[in-house]
């Protein structure tokens, strides 16, 4: 494996699960406000169990984002010190305002966590509320910085230098609101859905089922709010790339022709060499409309650009096809939930309507990892996009396969780590968090 | 707007390696227990530390964005030539860290404890022996751009003698710095005199692993002893530095504990304005006698200020709230002394 491959897979085995922790880490303290609300409403200890029990997990999630973040800020020289060199003090600004954000949620947690009857309680529950939005305001800030990369901003780029350099311009860049917006709304639905979906499956099992039904009513709701603006957002994401990045967009498509009343290609296999898709299902005009917002705008194709500014095609394409496919059956299952619970309230019982939020445990991350992957390796081979190759970045230290084994190891052991917690977590759920069930007998009632 | 900028990152830096320290050094405070006391060692640390870690490793944070924002070229550098010890404190800071939670908030209380348990010691002396190293290479002229080879380049720049010395007197100064702040916790429990004999005993390997860091460095050459002596402030800060080591002592003696930390923290202060100052604001020196100047390096005026502005308006917004965390919980000992039994684990 040579060191540039080797940098680039480390970089994204490092983002692929630091997003994953994030956001559960973003949306999980938005889950255990709403609880804890209820709680202060009605004042079942039902729901102070589950608020206790998802704040434990918010505590998990929150110190393994903290470390792989960290981690993340030190790889960011480790592996792309040229980059970093140029781009830190221009989208650095982001990250600064992050520390800030970070910072607050950190303190935040520590009064959640540890306040139980110490504080007033409406102000302990608005701590619980302060962890979400600083978490939220983190995740959306390091977006801004990503989305730089996408549309660099803020900065003249005269002969090799980096000049008039303004950073508040390069924050508010182009792909800011449309990328954050989208990653906002799509943490909320893969969050909601591993949530609820877990919650299903307990309750399927027979297990505090009381408990239980309300975390999944709790979690389904956000993930179904996620799910349903996901295409919206998505479709703003999609208008954006088109016009900053087209040929991000015909990579996404594997769509090699300009034309006008181009169609929108479903599935199909990509030949690069060949410059055609086989096997598509091609839906006539659509893609025109969705990007351009008119059936006969031209959209342009892959032979447009030297093809050595194409990024990978296929992945970026088949990616893309996986985020749709989840993204659809996630709306599906939205608009399930809203039949059932506005129309048909007789399908909540059910047994498929819960286990179709069983299923959909994964749906979310793995739309989310497609989606990232889209954004990323549509990027390609541009590190600041037209501005600095990504193969330009790389650290001049060799070696680094080794880095990349031993980083992934870590990553994978620490998510195996995790899963055995929150597995822990739910199985303790009679003897911790629910007061209804015969063997609870927390040992610490003030945690 | 540069000033308060560097001044940030040296405040940050400084509160790192005490907050930090200090809970790196229950840790290693933790490893070298007798079995017998390992118990209630813990209790005390885990009480004393548990809801301000996060916003304790916080400052790393802070302090790598300032010099990845406002210091491009000495972050990379740092980050290029000493790339491998910079994984090797990222590991440590990750496995304690991850460690600390899930012994923390594991539902289940079981052996499982023991696994957590030994990656958080071993992860606490691993951490602060590289951060120790990583500082030693930045000033001791160790990392050599113009190298040929692999080991020249990313090896040497940072394994000698000096650095592991200075590894050894950062883990040492840990231990201390968390056995004064850990008195405060204990001062009702029937521990508080092996905590004491602790403080003693870790003030010695400070005083002789500092003691090797000035014989390793007259061998490799590095002019630590004139730096530090030649010029007026160096003596102070070193000379403060002994007399309020003697006042801890006597701090302890009466039992005034939270004194004893303010001294700690003092100490350390002393000890990095000692090593920064002198060759301030030069902040990396280089094998062939060029250095990397905070000011030569620092990003445009306009990042500087958006950067400065941040972190002042970060901190007012974060200050209180920091402050309210720490009464609030600081003092959790004697309140639960005196109105419920002393918390247990969860």
């Amino acid at each position: 494996m040579d060191d540039f491959l080797a940098a680039r897979s480390q970089m994204a085995v490092s983002l692929g699960f630091h997003i994953i922790f994030s956001c559960v880490g973003m949306v999980m303290p938005f889950l255990m406000a709403f609880s804890h609300y209820k709680y202060l409403r009605t004042k079942d200890e039902v729901y102070k169990g589950l608020t206790k029990a998802w704040s434990k997990g918010v505590a998990i999630l929150f110190a393994t984002g903290a470390v792989s973040g960290t981690m993340l800020s030190f790889e960011l020289g480790l592996l792309w010190p040229r980059f970093m060199e140029h781009a830190g003090p221009i989208f650095g600004m982001p990250f600064s305002l992050e520390g800030t954000a970070f910072f607050i949620e950190a303190i935040a947690i520590g009064f959640f966590l540890y306040g139980w009857e110490k504080f007033n309680k409406w102000f302990h529950w608005f701590c619980g509320v302060v962890v979400g939005v600083s978490g939220l305001a983190s995740g959306i800030l390091v977006v801004a910085a990503n989305a730089w990369m996408n549309s660099p901003a803020g900065f003249d780029y005269v002969n090799g230098k980096y000049l008039n350099i303004d950073p508040i311009k390069a924050m508010f860049n182009d792909a800011w609101f449309p990328q954050a917006f989208h990653m906002t709304v799509a943490a909320f639905a893969a969050t909601g859905f591993a949530v609820a979906g877990i919650h299903a499956l307990m309750v399927l099992k027979k297990r505090n089922v009381s408990f239980h039904t309300k975390a999944f009513r709790i979690s389904a709701g956000f993930a179904v709010i996620g799910a349903l603006l996901a295409p919206i957002s998505g479709d703003i994401a999609a208008k954006s790339v088109a016009k900053r990045q087209p040929v991000k967009l015909a990579a996404m498509e594997a769509h090699f022709e300009t034309e006008k009343g181009a169609s929108f290609v479903i599935g199909g296999i990509p030949d690069e060499k060949n410059e055609q898709i086989k096997y598509a299902i091609k839906v006539p005009k659509l893609l025109s409309f969705l990007a351009w917002g008119d059936f006969d705008a031209e959209v342009k194709g892959l032979k447009d650009f030297p093809k050595d500014h194409w990024p990978p095609v296929a992945v970026v394409h088949y990616a893309f096809q996986i985020m749709i496919f989840f993204g659809s059956v996630m709306m599906i299952i939205g608009l399930i939930y809203l039949i059932a619970n506005f129309w048909k309230r007789e399908w909540l019982d059910k047994s498929w309507y819960l286990k179709t939020f069983v299923a959909a445990i994964p749906f979310g991350y793995i739309a989310l990892e497609a989606g990232w992957t889209v954004t990323e390796v549509g990027r390609q081979p541009w590190i600041i996009y037209g501005i600095m190759k990504t193969i330009d970045a790389v650290t001049p230290m060799p070696g680094i396969q080794y880095s990349f084994y031993f980083f992934t190891l870590v990553f994978i052991s620490l998510s195996l780590i995790i899963i055995f917690l929150l597995l822990r977590q739910i199985k303790m759920v009679p003897k911790l968090y629910d007061p209804t069930d015969p063997n609870y007998n927390p040992k610490n009632k003030t945690l | 707007m540069i000033y308060v900028v560097i001044a940030f990152l040296w405040v940050s830096i400084c509160l790192y390696v005490i907050t930090g320290g200090a809970d790196f050094g229950a840790g290693i405070i933790e490893l070298f227990s007798k079995k017998t006391y390992r118990e209630k060692t813990k209790k005390i640390i885990s009480k004393s530390i548990a809801p301000i870690w996060e916003a304790n490793h916080m400052w790393l944070i802070i302090a790598v964005v300032i010099l990845f924002v406002g210091f491009p070229t000495i972050y990379t550098t740092v980050s290029t030539y000493l790339h491998i010890p910079v994984v090797l404190m990222l590991i440590g800071i990750i496995a304690r860290g991850t460690a600390f939670t899930f012994r923390n908030y594991d539902a289940v209380d079981d052996s499982w404890q023991k696994i957590y348990t030994q990656i958080f010691y071993y992860s606490s002396l691993l951490t602060p022996f590289f951060l120790g190293i990583i500082a030693a290479a930045t000033i001791s002229g160790s990392i050599d751009t113009e190298a040929k080879d692999f080991l020249g380049l990313y090896i040497f720049s940072w394994l000698n003698p000096f650095g592991i010395c200075v590894g050894f007197f950062t883990v040492s100064l840990c231990a201390y710095l968390a056995s004064l702040f850990s008195l405060h916790e204990a001062r009702f429990s029937d521990a508080l005199p092996i905590m004491v004999k602790k403080a003693r005993e870790t003030a010695i390997y400070v005083v002789a692993t500092g003691i090797l860091v000035f014989l390793s460095a007259q061998y490799s050459d590095i002019p630590l002893l004139k730096w530090i002596f030649s010029k007026a402030l160096g003596i102070v800060v070193i000379t403060l530095a002994t007399i309020s080591l003697l006042f801890t002592n006597e701090a302890i003696k009466k039992k005034q504990f939270l004194l004893v930390r303010a001294f700690g923290g003092f100490q350390i202060i002393m000890i990095l304005v000692a090593a920064t100052y002198q060759h301030n604001p030069n902040i990396i020196l280089f094998a062939n006698g060029t250095h990397l100047s905070l000011f030569d390096e620092s990003a445009a005026p306009k990042t500087i200020a958006a950067l400065g502005w941040a972190l002042v308006l970060g901190s007012i917004f974060i200050l209180p709230f920091l402050f309210y965390l720490l009464i609030s919980f600081g003092d959790q000992s004697r309140k639960s002394k005196a109105n419920r039994k002393p918390i247990e684990r969860s």
